[in-house]
């Protein structure tokens, strides 16, 4: 079987220090640049890692839903993978958003958690569904039925996201900060820089995960196909994976 | 009739009678359906343990909450809690029977449109939603609910269960449809099916709240619209997405 040189390493050579620079610079500019809040002090500083979180948690979550949608049409292996990806690292996005939200709330209520905060009880709710998804992978034993299920669960959940955040919403009065809404509510110029630099740091940081994942996935998938040609027999996987296999390219 | 017409006249019958008969899928539907209906009223299963489970849950709550009636918020919670609770007991039925004794394989062998399934089973778990709901609500009325309320109120309740029960039954039947091919199908089916149904149990409390209180509220529209929104997007992506759960 021939094995490709191109792993996904070369555009991860170029994300990977992209990323680092990026997430760097837009907490530099957060903590020595951007002015310190008025009303809230220095804790208000937490919007640069938080919203960042939560934007790129929804974008994540969207683009696995996407991905999904491009499996069930194509049937193509790689775009299972993508989904799962983009879903696994959103889930681990989703509790940086849900714990950093949690101490802001500390921070500027007093209370680890509060119920009439609409985003982040959406965010808890979409983070108990997303918890879903890897019993679901794991409880299926055929392969392409995993991914086939795997998928329409994707895309289920990505059309509920935007839903939940509708009647999350509009259940609870507005006590959030509109950072993005209401005509740049609440950000003055000079945080501005830093809190986008932030964002972008946050979704090159998602693609790095999601690209490294996948780069790792692959090698396993080649190593595996190496060791068969050389005569050596595949080890008996232990137990099964919530994990999408790919075929070796 | 001479001979060649005959022949010409029989032709068409007996060509028609070699290709399977194309079935539409309202009749598909219907047969699904019929079935279903006739297999709980024989050999009443899922309807008789969701309405036990019902009347139950409603004693738990008594003692639980300590309250002897119930009005407003407690009231809609308590209803919405024990409704959604129920609705997984036959949401968890759903699929079973038809993959142990064969009646998926033999639907996916039939020339029908595979939506006709689909429809048949969210109309299945509907019309037991609502069976239970004759039953249960009344009953929680009698038992827990303090404010009896009024004709108009009683009508916009059954107008915000309907708008609910859609959602279930819908919800219900993509994730039955999904878990009954996995191992752990009851547990998929709880954890999948709760937090889906969450949006829907948002609009359906807020929608009933001041239907429940003291006073003469009425439903707020704007959660009826909610409710609407909701069923009206799952029921696309259910038509859209459930092909791909029952392809093999």
């Amino acid at each position: 079987m021939p094995t490709s040189k191109r792993l996904y390493g070369n555009r991860l050579a170029i994300l990977a220090p992209l990323a680092t620079v990026v997430v760097l610079a837009s907490l530099a500019l957060a903590f020595f640049q951007a002015p310190i809040e008025a009303d809230q002090g220095f804790s208000q500083k937490i919007i640069y890692i938080h919203v960042p979180l939560a934007i790129t948690t929804l974008i994540g979550f969207i683009y696995g839903g996407i991905c999904a949608i491009q499996y069930l049409r194509s049937g193509n292996p790689r775009d299972d993978l993508r989904s799962y990806t983009a879903i696994h690292q959103s889930l681990i996005f989703c509790i940086g958003a849900l714990l950093t939200g949690m101490i802001w709330a500390k921070a500027s209520w007093g209370q680890w958690w509060v119920w009439d905060e609409p985003t982040l009880v959406s965010f808890l709710i979409v983070f108990l569904l997303y918890c879903t998804y890897q019993p679901l992978r794991f409880s299926i034993e055929d392969p392409e039925r995993q991914s086939r299920y795997a998928a329409v669960f994707a895309v289920v959940a990505g059309a509920f996201v935007p839903l939940n955040f509708i009647a999350v919403r509009l259940a609870d009065p507005l006590i959030h900060p509109r950072v993005l809404g209401t005509a740049e509510g609440g950000l003055t110029n000079g945080m501005k820089p830093a809190f986008y630099l932030g964002i972008l740091g946050a979704l090159l940081l998602f693609f790095t995960l999601c690209r490294y994942e996948m780069a790792n996935k692959h090698t396993r998938a080649q190593l595996k196909a190496l060791k068969r040609r050389f005569g050596q027999d595949a080890p008996a996987r232990a137990g099964r994976s919530s994990a999408p296999e790919v075929p070796a390219q | 009739m001479s001979a060649p017409e005959q022949a010409r006249a029989t032709v068409p019958r007996s060509s028609q009678a070699s290709v399977p008969r194309q079935v539409g899928t309202l009749a598909a539907t219907r047969a699904v359906l019929g079935k279903e209906l006739r297999l709980e009223r024989r050999a009443p299963q899922t309807l008789v343990a969701m309405a036990i489970f019902s009347a139950t849950a409603f004693v738990i709550f008594h003692f639980a909450l300590q309250r002897d009636t119930l009005e407003g918020g407690l009231a809609a919670g308590v209803l919405w809690v024990t409704l959604t609770l129920a609705a997984l007991l036959g949401i968890g039925r759903s699929f079973v029977a038809d993959r142990d004794e064969g009646g998926l394989d033999g639907f996916l062998l039939a020339p029908v449109d595979r939506t006709a399934l689909l429809a048949a089973k969210v109309l299945t778990l509907l019309v037991f939603l609502v069976a239970i709901e004759l039953v249960a609500v009344p009953l929680f009325a009698l038992l827990l609910l303090e404010p009896t309320p009024s004709a108009g109120q009683w009508l916009q309740l059954a107008a915000v269960l309907a708008l609910a029960d859609i959602g279930i039954a819908v919800i219900g039947t993509l994730v039955a449809a999904m878990a009954v091919r996995t191992r752990a199908r009851d547990l998929i089916t709880s954890i999948l099916v709760l937090p889906l149904c969450i949006p829907l149990i948002i609009g359906a409390s807020q929608a009933s709240e001041p239907l429940l209180s003291a006073g003469t509220g009425g439903a707020p529209a704007r959660w009826l619209a909610v409710l609407a929104l909701y069923d009206l997007i799952f029921g696309l992506l259910a038509w859209a997405l459930f092909d791909y759960l029952v392809e093999d």
